[in-house]
């Protein structure tokens, strides 16, 4: 379903993302992994439409989408989410999630039903009329995923959408991920957390320092001494297995 | 229901009253409150702080003017022409600014700039008579959309400010407006969801300027005479964002309450204290304590509205 071929995005003298390729399988949960600053987030922004690579291309359903604007890749059926949360925070929750209903329907009505829908199948029904910014992280972590959702993807991208959360809140995003992919949208995320990944995703990319250093599935990429050594520091993958 | 009685029955109370002089009050009041609220569109519900809005008040009476005085066209007729022409540039402004990605303040002092660029061409034009300005003749008629009974203008007045609040109460209910506010508070957010950031900060532009360009026809109607200070000098992009802002960027009541409030000011200090350059500096303390103390604007405080994050 998405195609990313040699993607590469250069920040002066540093390469943020340099030369990924990735495939995310229609009706899969896929995930990208990696430590913090290996250009996850950038890749992502770029598969959206929010910045415009240096080189390589995305392919969206056979289509090539390189450079396309945000609007339109989101109206094309993949939309991403946030790692910061970036709610309306002027508008009430439901008013937030109806934003993304309205590019499926020009009817106020309408998009206001879908969203207050929408709002309640990811469990924000009780927070519906109550203004965003008085969410907690959680609820805006759901807002986010919420506000997607409505738009009526194929493909959702989520960036970090269990960062800052506590174990029981993570199960319940995980359990409404696996919902979400099973309604039919396929999903690609983007977690440093390994844990909450390994229970979720089918495969896994591993990034380090912009490159693509693994991939295979969880459990292939869980014993791999280069996704170790990119999260323990070099050397770590041998001297666990010396231990 | 009561609030919306009482507004209608102070809307209509003018067409009662023996004074010219308090007519004229309330036409001035009325045509404050049309003109910020032509600029809370833009500004208040999108978030484009304009600082230059009288390039669109300025293009329509000098459009009104020279298609009346120069081609003889009936001044009925200079309402459309201007709101086609105030359409326009604010298209082309947008466009313009919108694409090459220019916000916030930057594209405040690009409308500041427009404004200027079209004040020093107004002085300097043969077709705008230059400085000398364009003085309309007086010729008192429905038809030549003079009225010497102040409740004349005072009906169209109202019928435009009428016009303008059904815009805003639109912006308020479908799918543009909702894309519009949801751009203001978070462009990237927006984006994502599908909005084209452009095209909707551009045609809300327009919509803006073909109103304030409208209020620039009823202006030279009112007063018969157009320079390019009063065209587009900065006082007039000024008074129309403070309106706005006093009374509520961003809400239906806002302009209207914000130009009662302030016309109330100045005209009660001009009769009190008969100093000149008292109501601008009464202006320049309540904007201070608006922005400090009520940030949504009057209308603002009196909704529980949440705080902006």
């Amino acid at each position: 379903m998405l195609e990313v071929r040699g993607l590469t995005k250069r920040f002066g003298g540093l390469k943020a993302v340099d030369g990924l390729d990735l495939d995310v399988a229609a009706g899969s949960i896929t995930a990208l992994l990696g430590p913090n600053g290996a250009g996850k987030t950038t890749s992502f922004a770029m598969v959206a439409g929010f910045i415009r690579p240096d080189a390589g291309t995305v392919r969206f359903d056979g289509a090539d989408i390189t450079g396309w604007r945000a609007d339109r890749i989101a109206a094309a059926g993949m939309v991403r989410t946030f790692q910061i949360t970036q709610p309306f925070a002027g508008l009430s929750v439901a008013e937030n999630i109806r934003v993304g209903a309205f590019l499926r329907t020009g009817d106020p009505d309408a998009a206001m039903a879908a969203a207050r829908e929408t709002g309640t199948r990811l469990g924000l029904g009780a927070f519906l009329d109550r203004p965003a910014s008085a969410l907690t992280v959680a609820g805006r972590k759901r807002l986010e995923v919420a506000r997607a959702l409505a738009t009526a993807p194929r493909l959702l991208l989520l960036d970090e959408v269990m960062a800052g959360l506590n174990p029981t809140e993570v199960a319940e995003i995980v359990s409404m991920i696996r919902a979400v992919r099973d309604a039919g949208v396929t999903i690609l995320l983007i977690e440093h957390v390994m844990d909450a990944v390994i229970a979720l995703a089918e495969r896994v990319y591993v990034m380090a320092q912009g490159r693509r250093i693994a991939t295979g599935t969880p459990r292939e990429i869980a014993g791999d001494p280069a996704v170790i050594e990119a999260y323990l520091g070099p050397g770590a993958a041998r001297r666990m297995a010396d231990a | 229901m009561k609030v919306y009685l009482a507004v209608a029955i102070a809307a209509l109370s003018p067409f009662a009253l023996g004074s010219q002089f308090l007519v004229n009050l309330a036409v001035l009041t009325a045509f404050s409150a049309y003109l910020g609220q032509a600029w809370n569109i833009a500004g208040g519900f999108g978030g484009l702080t304009s600082f230059g809005h009288a390039v669109f008040f300025g293009t329509g009476a000098y459009l009104g003017a020279i298609l009346q005085t120069r081609f003889g066209l009936n001044p009925w007729l200079g309402l459309p022409a201007a709101a086609a022409a105030g359409g326009l540039v604010g298209f082309v402004l947008g466009a313009a600014v919108f694409r090459a990605g220019l916000r916030g303040s930057y594209f405040a002092l690009v409308t500041l700039a427009a404004a200027e660029t079209f004040r020093v061409l107004a002085n300097s034009l043969e077709i705008t008579r230059g400085g000398l300005g364009i003085l309309v003749p007086g010729a008192p008629g429905f038809w030549n959309f003079q009225f010497l009974d102040r409740r004349g203008s005072y009906a169209v007045v109202l019928a435009l400010l009428v016009l303008a609040m059904a815009c805003a109460a639109w912006l308020g209910r479908s799918r543009f407006g909702a894309r519009l506010i949801a751009l203001r508070e978070n462009e990237d957010a927006a984006a994502a969801l599908g909005v084209d950031l452009v095209r909707t900060k551009t045609l809300a532009l327009a919509l803006s300027g073909a109103l304030t360009a409208m209020g620039g026809v009823i202006y030279v109607q009112m007063f018969l005479y157009v320079d390019p200070t009063i065209a587009f000098g900065v006082e007039r992009s000024l008074e129309m964002l403070l309106v706005a802002m006093v009374g509520g960027a961003g809400t239906l009541w806002g302009p209207l309450l914000g130009a009662v409030v302030l016309h109330g000011i100045a005209d009660s200090t001009r009769v009190l204290i008969d100093k000149p350059g008292i109501a601008p500096m009464l202006y320049g303390v309540l904007l201070l304590v608006v922005i400090a103390f009520l940030p949504g604007g009057i209308a603002g405080a009196f909704r529980a509205k949440p705080a902006r994050a």
